[in-house]
């Protein structure tokens, strides 16, 4: 108990003593958390980022099948669909017409898909809300399309998707089949890929591989491949934005031990009179050991406040175009809050560890002033 | 009782400016007095005065605190020994700006382990002692030069010590205020606590009280020292 | 190679505490050479202020290694998504031959350096640093384990490759890996419980007796390290199964997330403390004979022993309470 009473006795002095120099702490503070602030919200932004893609792909098909022609994807033939369906295993084979449209009048890209449970009717689409916001415009009823053979094509919108759905849905044009194969002159052989289910999912890979036997111009592609390449690229826009960030981290880290070597020489006084007083080396130790801790705790707090408000509340954000950089049709689009004791850790080690070290030895540099030095001078 | 054996301190060894300030001291020193270290500013006086205090270690020589030798001492144990056994003034107050009067009186006792209830309660009894109480709140700024005196006494006297130490004590102080600081000096004294003072302040070693004046010159004692 | 915020912080964090060690050693070195407690010199003086330094720097090295062993573990975890085969933590580690040595390293060098810290206390409480010796020299002996430590993550982390989709292939080239929970199941379930019980148990009662009688510290500090042990297999043998509740996940990891509520936390936390604390009480009997120690150490050693008991006892708790409330039963 006394060494608690102790303890608190010391928190105390220090508190005043951060308080009697509050210009010098603020800056330091200030400097700290706008640290904090720049990691933290990387490291917010691609795991935010990172879980959505998982999110969306939660409902992707587990293996996609494609066809390769000189190492580029083709359209793929139906009848391939009803080979695989006989590879024992195989639950349903479906073909999918999907592709991309460049609207030259935008400059946008869309994603085309064919939904035949959602959309059946030729002459009307359904447009995600990244396309209705930024390309019908006043124009909404109709839109516009330019076929692969230059003719042109009026279709009806029949419908906007709904915005929460996030990244994915943004840029999304649902089409008919007669309509999609119509634009882009694809016959009716022909499908964009095929997706496979299968009743086992131990089967996944073996299974990819019988396709791959059977059909040797075709390329299987795993739901966890995709999820895997996802997470890799967020990870490491992430890790690269952190190593650039370093920089300023050691700006900060270089400023700091200017700080805390730099005594004033009232500070210099003060731990001398506490030390003639009766202080011990260890004790001054303490009182620099929870200076340390209080400004990291209050960056930290800061920094992180911030770096939550400014991801998840402000959605114009400096790192965004960086980390996200698929296209320019997102532009408003609000991750869901996500923070977890990971990346907290994770910063701990970025920000506050760097810190301490750097003011260890001035602050030991500092205790160990001569207990007679106020008698000396 | 505290006993100096060939007591040397050497600052800068080995360096060119090396420097003795004490130069073979042997001296013991009796409980219950006031005794005077007098001689001219750099004689060694505030030297020898920190090395009895256990501020500094004796580069050779010992020195023992009633019976247990301290020379060799780490730094840890000495401060304990000193926090314990000594009470310091200085030739500036040295109070602490920002804090209270309370605050800093009890400022010696926070490394400590006593209990802050406790701590509060021995400092605000101090205060009333020195009429000090009214102004335990005040910042150190707003005090008058009697007053931060005062708390220099008081915040001397917080841990109990059965040894005060001053150096210079009266350099800064008018004629009045080194008078009552004799006066308060020798009431402590008679309540027990002995009392050793660095001076070349005429008020100081002349006093009435004094038990024992030492002399001091180039960092050795002046053999004809006598007592008051 | 992954680069990746955490990894980063991993290495700054490793990097760090070898830097911090680097100091350390550098002036533990100096004040092996030159030491000499009787001089007044202030080259003395100078030495014995840096034995503040020096206390003071293993100290931050120690608390931030234990904090990155943890992170160690989750980022694992984080990461077990980019290998095929992978489940978790387990996964990962295994992607290649350093992970697991990295992992067990980290566990040593958290335990040495808690018994480090412990002589450190009990030789700051003599007047004559009695044991100034031993423990710089030791502090000599043990960090190129840390240094060891930081090359071995290094390591790891860069030799891990993710099985990614490439442009020329898909799922057939990416390679098959062992599946490490398999290989994890560890010993036989059943005697298993009873070595486990056994070990908690006598390291307790050795506990006790070493309190009431001030004997056996030693065989104490021997049984905390082998409940250690034991107490570790056993997580992996069966405790894992009764939280998980699963009869055939083993991971010693998964415990630490959040589906099960960070039970492993308090787990590994009271296991590392116990035999940090039960080794220690063991370690500083020997200097029990040293004379400005005598006074000091039994207090010393009886504060561990207590620490040790509680801790074990709340790591048997804890894994009783899991036991008994978990909906998994071997009938």
């Amino acid at each position: 108990m006394a060494r608690i009473e102790r303890q608190k006795r010391i928190i105390d002095f220090t508190l005043s003593s951060l308080l009697r120099r509050k210009g010098k702490n603020l800056a330091l503070i200030a400097a700290y958390s706008w640290i904090v602030f720049l990691l933290a919200s990387v490291l917010f932004i691609t795991e935010a980022i990172r879980r959505e893609a998982g999110l969306v792909l939660q409902d992707a098909p587990e293996i996609i099948v494609q066809r390769l022609v000189a190492g580029r994807q083709e359209s793929i033939p139906v009848a391939y669909g009803e080979k695989i369906k006989t590879i024992t295993g195989v639950r349903s084979v479906k073909g999918r017409l999907w592709g991309y449209y460049y609207d030259p009048t935008n400059g946008a890209n869309y994603t085309l898909v064919v939904e035949e449970d959602r959309l059946k009717e030729a002459g009307r689409v359904i447009i995600g809300e990244g396309v209705a916001r930024n390309v019908v415009g006043e124009s909404y009823g109709t839109m516009p399309f330019v076929g692969y053979d230059g003719a042109y094509y009026f279709f009806e919108v029949a419908e906007t998707l709904p915005a929460d759905s996030s990244l994915v849905a943004a840029d999304l044009i649902i089409v008919s089949a007669t309509d999609f194969r119509a634009l882009f002159g694809i016959a009716e052989s022909l499908v964009t890929d095929i997706v496979v289910e299968v009743r086992n999912p131990r089967e996944f890979e073996t299974i990819a591989a019988k396709i791959k036997a059977m059909l040797p111009d075709t390329r299987p592609v795993l739901r966890d491949e995709i999820l895997r390449t996802y997470d890799t690229l967020f990870d490491w826009r992430g890790g690269l934005i952190v190593i650039i960030l370093l920089g300023s981290l050691m700006a900060f880290i270089i400023f700091a031990w200017d700080k805390a070597t730099g005594l004033s020489a009232e500070e210099k006084r003060e731990i001398g009179i506490l030390k003639a007083l009766g202080w011990e080396t260890a004790d001054v130790l303490m009182i620099k050991f929870w200076e340390g801790a209080t400004v990291s705790l209050l960056a930290f707090f800061n920094g992180v406040l911030l770096a939550y408000a400014h991801v998840f509340l402000t959605e114009s954000s400096l790192f965004e175009p960086v980390l996200k950089g698929w296209s320019v049709l997102y532009p408003r689009f609000a991750l869901t809050p996500y923070i977890n004791a990971y990346q907290l850790w994770a910063l701990f080690f970025l920000t506050v560890v760097p810190y301490t070290v750097a003011t260890i030895i001035p602050s030991w540099r500092a205790a160990i002033i001569d207990p007679d030095s106020v008698m000396r001078t | 009782m505290i006993r100096l054996h060939h007591i040397r301190k050497v600052f800068n060894q080995g360096k060119p400016s090396e420097f003795t300030a004490i130069n073979g001291i042997d001296l013991r020193i009796d409980v219950g007095k006031i005794t005077v270290l007098k001689g001219p500013s750099g004689s060694g006086k505030t030297t020898l005065l920190s090395l009895i205090g256990c501020m500094a270690r004796p580069t050779s020589g010992r020195i023992f605190l009633q019976d247990r030798e301290i020379t060799s001492l780490p730094e840890r144990f000495l401060t304990t020994i000193r926090r314990s056994t000594f009470g310091f003034m200085f030739q500036q107050f040295n109070l602490i700006k920002g804090l209270t009067v309370l605050e800093n009186v009890m400022l010696p006792a926070y490394p400590t382990d006593s209990g802050y209830s406790e701590l509060k309660h021995r400092a605000l009894h101090l205060l009333e002692t020195f009429s000090l109480s009214h102004k335990s709140s005040a910042k150190i700024e707003w005090l008058s030069g009697g007053e931060a005196q005062r708390v220099t006494i008081a915040r001397a006297l917080v841990n109990e010590p059965s040894i005060l130490i001053a150096d210079e004590p009266t350099a800064h102080l008018d004629t009045k205020l080194s008078k009552t600081f004799m006066e308060i000096m020798t009431r402590l004294n008679q309540e027990g606590t002995s009392i050793l003072i660095a001076s070349h302040d005429p008020m100081v070693f002349a006093h009435e009280a004094i038990d024992r004046i030492i002399e001091m010159r180039d960092g050795k004692m002046v053999p004809t020292g006598a007592a008051a | 190679m992954i680069i990746q915020p955490a990894i980063v912080a991993l290495f700054i964090g490793s990097g760090l505490v070898c830097l911090m060690l680097l100091f350390a050693i550098y002036y533990g070195a100096i004040i092996l050479r030159r030491w000499d407690l009787h001089s007044g010199s202030e080259q003395q003086l100078v030495l014995e202020r840096r034995t503040y330094l020096i206390s003071t720097l293993v100290t931050y090295a120690f608390a931030f290694q234990l904090i990155a062993a943890f992170l160690f573990i989750y980022t694992t975890d984080h990461l077990h998504s980019l290998f095929i085969g992978a489940m978790c933590a387990a996964g990962t580690l295994n992607v290649n031959v350093w992970g697991y040595p990295t992992v067990l390293l980290k566990v040593f060098n958290c335990i040495a350096a808690g018994l480090w810290l412990i002589l450190n206390v009990a030789d700051n409480r003599a007047h004559d640093y009695p044991l100034i010796r031993i423990k710089y020299g030791l502090l000599l002996l043990l960090s190129p384990f840390f240094f060891a430590e930081f090359l071995l993550q290094g390591a790891y982390f860069l030799g891990l490759e993710p099985d990614v989709i490439t442009s020329c292939c898909g799922s057939l080239f990416s390679s098959e890996r062992e599946d490490i929970v398999a290989g994890l199941t560890g010993l036989p379930r059943i005697p298993m419980q009873w070595v486990y019980h056994g070990a908690l148990a006598m390291t307790l009662a050795a506990g006790i007796y070493l309190l009431r009688t001030h004997r056996g510290a030693i065989a104490f500090g021997a049984l905390s390290l082998a409940a250690f042990l034991v107490a570790i297999a056993a997580i992996i043998s069966f405790i894992s199964l009764y939280i998980y509740e699963l009869p055939t996940h083993h991971c010693p990891f998964c415990i630490l997330q959040r589906e099960y509520h960070y039970i492993g936390y308090a787990l590994y936390a009271t296991l590392l403390l116990g035999t940090i604390a039960g080794l220690g009480a063991g370690v500083l009997h020997p200097c029990r004979s040293i004379k400005s120690l005598a006074a000091t150490l039994p207090g010393m050693q009886r504060q561990l022993v207590i620490a040790a008991i509680t801790a074990f006892a709340g790591f048997g708790g804890i894994t009783t309470y899991c036991i008994l409330t978990s909906r998994l039963s071997f009938s």
